[in-house]
């Protein structure tokens, strides 16, 4: 797999630099590493330090030492030592058809990221990073966490190369192959994304609880203030969901190289990561309550990961990923067609649960759809907010059938169509017995015929070398 | 439930297998091991305590250890399982009754574990892994020797029929 070291001739200047860069040879990784590394711990311990210490200083005015400052000098200096350490023994490189990382002082540790198994590579600059103009490299593989699989870290001319170099190697091409180039599909104005995170039930409801309370401190002081109270109170921790959530989706853009899609985004932190076609196990269609004035839609997809009973909820949080935080229906559904073709996320009139399924679900009754075709399963729900899921049928992982005793009653089974990974299943809930059966008998039937005859990627991925 | 499945799916669906009696036995040996000291501890604490109503407490679990006995015994006969030629069926269930389809070609490892109780049954659990944390494969109460076997039979047709993510 790994080829020669002279780049083809014609290769862009940058790339031929990589050669040199990130040759087959141990390297370290770059000098300033535990710098940001250790930033943020840094930063913790002063965080607590700083008014500990200024607190003490009252009570030695006797001339005593402040034990405290000492205790804290140590432990930042042990933590820096520990950075610089960390960085003197870790080294990595690619070499026998893998990418290898050695690290550890006390206990050695040896790496091997088989390059036939890399998922995505995704390079991150965090904002510590990018002031000193490091980014990270972090590999994800079938089976095994990101949090062990990262170079942390490169200069940020040397990322993309080392990038583009594992991707390559990965599908089989000439090491010195450049990044195939990416087409520009899709960019989220700023101006979009801020107004849409505000849209979102979690803070429209406790603004408008707090209107009412403020209404209503006239008339009942103790309930208007208390619900005042409350919302303010929920209005602060949505506040902050919202300020992640535009931190980490800011400058959202999205565009299409040919293996996948790759996604440009983030504010403090700029990520820049990949999702190959192959690897989409599953796209969510969201439609917040308050975004259906607008006609705003956002997309998430679902990648897979191949252990994750072992992984932490953490990392399975980073499965998941925003393809477009927020777009028109129209943009979405264009989206949605480049990723998953053929797939049609408006329900046939015939996808609803039966009449009766109102009383067993009435508060998501209306949204209730599922439905299938030749490729895909596809399952809507939802109370507020509707939520459709898409799965291929060549990526379903096993589909069973459950009732509960009110089910039974109102003679409904709901039908879960199960995808790698354990954050999303497609639920198709509360339908007629009959039906239920014969859902699942056909939908296992029509998953095992696409495994046979697997269906073609949205794009062809390049010609393996 | 398993009904209108069986209705559905017609000649599709072979002739479930059931889990073995011993494991019947084995419940009902735990089931003795919780309920018969619970018992004997509320006859000690009415034929200590002296009031009227004290009868009433040994009667109690004496109800409530026979509706535990009833509700296994539909579970365990709720158990059942048929291997197809590229999937697994799994039904189980009383009150929360479950039928799960696990296709061969998904299966990523099988485990086949004994707790203290089913060893000295001589009993074992064969449990199916896939690479979705909700898929729910497992079929307790199965003889070692065939618990065993069938491990052996997926682990050979799930070769057969791997299939990448």
């Amino acid at each position: 797999m790994i080829t020669s070291q002279s780049p083809p001739d014609g290769v862009a200047p940058l790339s031929s630099a990589g050669m040199v860069e990130v040759g087959e040879t141990w390297r370290r990784l770059h000098p300033l590493s535990p710098v940001v590394r250790f930033g943020r711990v840094l930063i913790g311990v002063l965080v607590i330090a700083i008014p500990s210490i200024a607190d003490s200083q009252g009570q030695l005015h006797d001339g005593g030492f402040p034990v405290s400052l000492v205790v804290y000098l140590a432990l930042l200096g042990l933590g820096g030592l520990g950075g610089v350490i960390s960085w003197l023994v870790t080294r990595w490189r690619i070499a026998d058809g893998a990418l290898q990382i050695e690290t550890g002082f006390i206990r050695r540790q040896s790496l091997r990221i088989p390059l036939a198994r890399i998922q995505a590579v995704d390079v991150i600059a965090p904002l510590a990073g990018r002031l000193l103009g490091l980014a990270e490299v972090r590999v994800v593989s079938a089976g095994r966490g990101a949090e062990h699989s990262r170079l942390a870290y490169l200069t940020a001319a040397q990322a993309p190369i080392v990038r583009a170099r594992l991707l390559a190697l990965a599908h089989g091409l000439e090491a010195g192959t450049p990044e195939p180039p990416s087409l520009p599909l899709l960019h989220v104005q700023n101006g979009l994304l801020l107004p849409a995170l505000l849209m979102r039930a979690q803070v429209i409801t406790p603004v408008l609880i707090a209107i009412a309370g403020v209404a209503a401190i006239a008339a009942a002081p103790v309930v208007g203030a208390g619900a005042l109270g409350s919302a303010v109170t929920v209005l602060v921790v949505s506040g902050l969901g919202v300020a992640r959530a535009f931190n980490e989706d800011f400058d959202f853009a999205i565009s299409e190289a040919g293996d996948g899609v790759r996604l440009d985004r983030g504010l403090l932190q700029r990520r820049h990561e990949t999702i190959p076609y192959g690897r989409i196990q599953a796209v969510r269609v969201v439609e917040p309550f308050f975004w259906r004035v607008f006609g705003w839609t956002r997309l998430e997809v679902d990648v897979a990961r191949q252990s994750v009973s072992h992984e932490a909820d953490r990392d399975a949080q980073q499965v998941a990923r925003t393809l477009i935080p927020v777009a028109s229906r129209a943009q979405a559904l264009w989206l949605l067609a480049r990723v998953m073709p053929d797939a049609h996320p408006n329900p046939p009139p015939d996808a609803g649960p039966p009449r009766r399924a109102r009383f067993k679900a009435p508060l998501s009754f209306h949204f209730l759809a599922a439905w299938f075709g030749e490729r895909y399963v596809y399952a809507r729900t939802g109370r507020v907010q509707s939520s459709t899921i898409i799965v291929p049928l060549v990526k379903v992982q096993s589909v069973h059938l459950k009732s509960g005793p009110l089910q039974r009653a109102f003679r409904v089974a709901t039908v879960e169509v199960d995808t790698a990974g354990r954050r999303w299943r497609a639920s198709a809930r509360c339908r007629d017995e009959i039906e239920a059966a014969e859902m699942l008998r056909r939908i296992s039937e029509r998953a095992r015929l696409s495994r046979r005859t697997p269906p073609p990627l949205p794009v062809p991925v390049r010609a393996a070398g | 439930m398993t009904g209108a499945v069986a209705a559905a799916w017609g000649p599709d669906l072979p002739p479930l297998k059931r889990l073995s009696p011993r494991f019947w036995l084995a419940r009902q040996t735990q089931l003795a091991l919780v309920w018969i000291p619970t018992f004997i501890a509320a006859l000690v604490v009415a034929l200590v305590a002296r009031v009227p109503a004290s009868p009433a407490l040994p009667v109690a679990v004496a109800l409530i250890a026979i509706l535990a006995w009833v509700v296994e015994r539909g579970r365990y006969r709720s158990w059942g399982y048929a291997e197809r030629d590229d999937d697994l069926i799994i039904t189980r269930g009383l009150l929360f009754r479950r039928v799960s389809v696990v296709p061969y070609g998904r299966m990523q490892f099988i485990d086949v574990t004994a707790g203290p109780i089913d060893r000295a049954f001589g009993l074992a659990t064969v449990q199916l892994h896939t690479a979705a944390a909700a898929t729910d494969a497992r079929i307790p109460g199965l003889l070692r020797a065939d618990a065993d076997a069938l491990r052996d039979r997926l682990a050979t047709v799930g070769e057969a029929k791997a299939t990448g993510l």
